[in-house]
């Protein structure tokens, strides 16, 4: 394979405009992505960044297409580590697709290169992630643990 | 969502499924043509087993063209362990995961 990819499919009984909320808004965003804060205008061709809580910037990119609640593209390059910086952009795309009282999440997360460190780096976090959002929004609390920066990054 | 899990272990239960699993693992987003490559399973076979796996959701088809390529999906096996592991326990038990594999070499048989 010339790239590498990941793909995560999760199913969460949610509406997908609370769905895009979440995934989107800091004060949600920072309950199950560690803290995190993302910027942005959400409009096609606006930058992107997430900065972690001590206002380093970890990741840059750029809305390729962004279609709410149903679709999100962006580029996305990590700053925190100099040989993902290297790599240059990833590419990463939510999907939303309602299924009865679910909504089906589809995240995909490529480089154009194979055996991308950022990819590798990234899916390692993904899952965690996604299971906390899911149970953010299935119960109102995230998972222990998501909820703050891990100590010396 | 207790259907779902049912689904996630019935589709895990079987060696030929793993397999399956391992080699996606090993090189992400296969054609079946590839996934039959090396393996003493019909095309028929592997197809049926992948047919169980995406209804688990334990893989996701992509469609690239007119190819359709395999992901594994780990959320459904993470969610499981979400369930029963906490997170007091997770350090310890992958402490021991690594002391196991470091004693038997990488073989999860």
């Amino acid at each position: 394979m010339a790239e590498s990819e990941f793909v995560y499919v999760i199913y969460i009984r949610t509406t997908p405009e609370k769905l895009w909320r979440a995934l989107t808004e800091p004060e949600f965003t920072r309950r199950f992505w560690a803290d995190t804060v993302q910027e942005c205008e959400w409009k096609r061709g606006a930058k992107w960044r997430l900065m972690i809580p001590d206002g380093r910037v970890a990741d840059t990119g750029e809305v390729i297409e962004i279609d709410p609640p149903r679709k999100l593209v962006l580029t996305w390059q990590n700053h925190m580590f100099p040989e993902m910086t290297a790599e240059g952009h990833s590419r990463m795309t939510y999907e939303l697709e309602p299924k009865g009282s679910l909504v089906k999440l589809t995240v995909k997360h490529s480089m154009d290169t194979p055996g991308s460190k950022l990819v590798k780096a990234v899916s390692n976090g993904w899952p965690m992630i996604l299971s906390s959002l899911k149970s953010m929004l299935e119960t109102g609390e995230s998972l222990e643990g998501t909820d703050h920066w891990p100590e010396g990054i | 969502m207790r259907a779902d899990a049912d689904k996630v272990f019935k589709a895990l239960a079987a060696p030929e499924r793993r397999l399956l699993l391992d080699r996606l693992r090993a090189e992400n987003g296969q054609t079946l043509s590839q996934l039959c490559e090396h393996l003493d399973m019909s095309r028929q076979a592997v197809a049926k087993h992948l047919r169980l796996l995406e209804d688990a959701s334990l893989v996701v088809p992509q469609w690239r063209g007119r190819e359709k390529l395999h992901y594994l999906n780990p959320m459904p096996i993470h969610e499981i362990g979400e369930r029963w592991i906490g997170k007091f326990e997770r350090g310890r038990l992958r402490a021991l995961a690594e002391l196991k594999a470091k004693l038997e070499g990488d073989n999860d048989g």
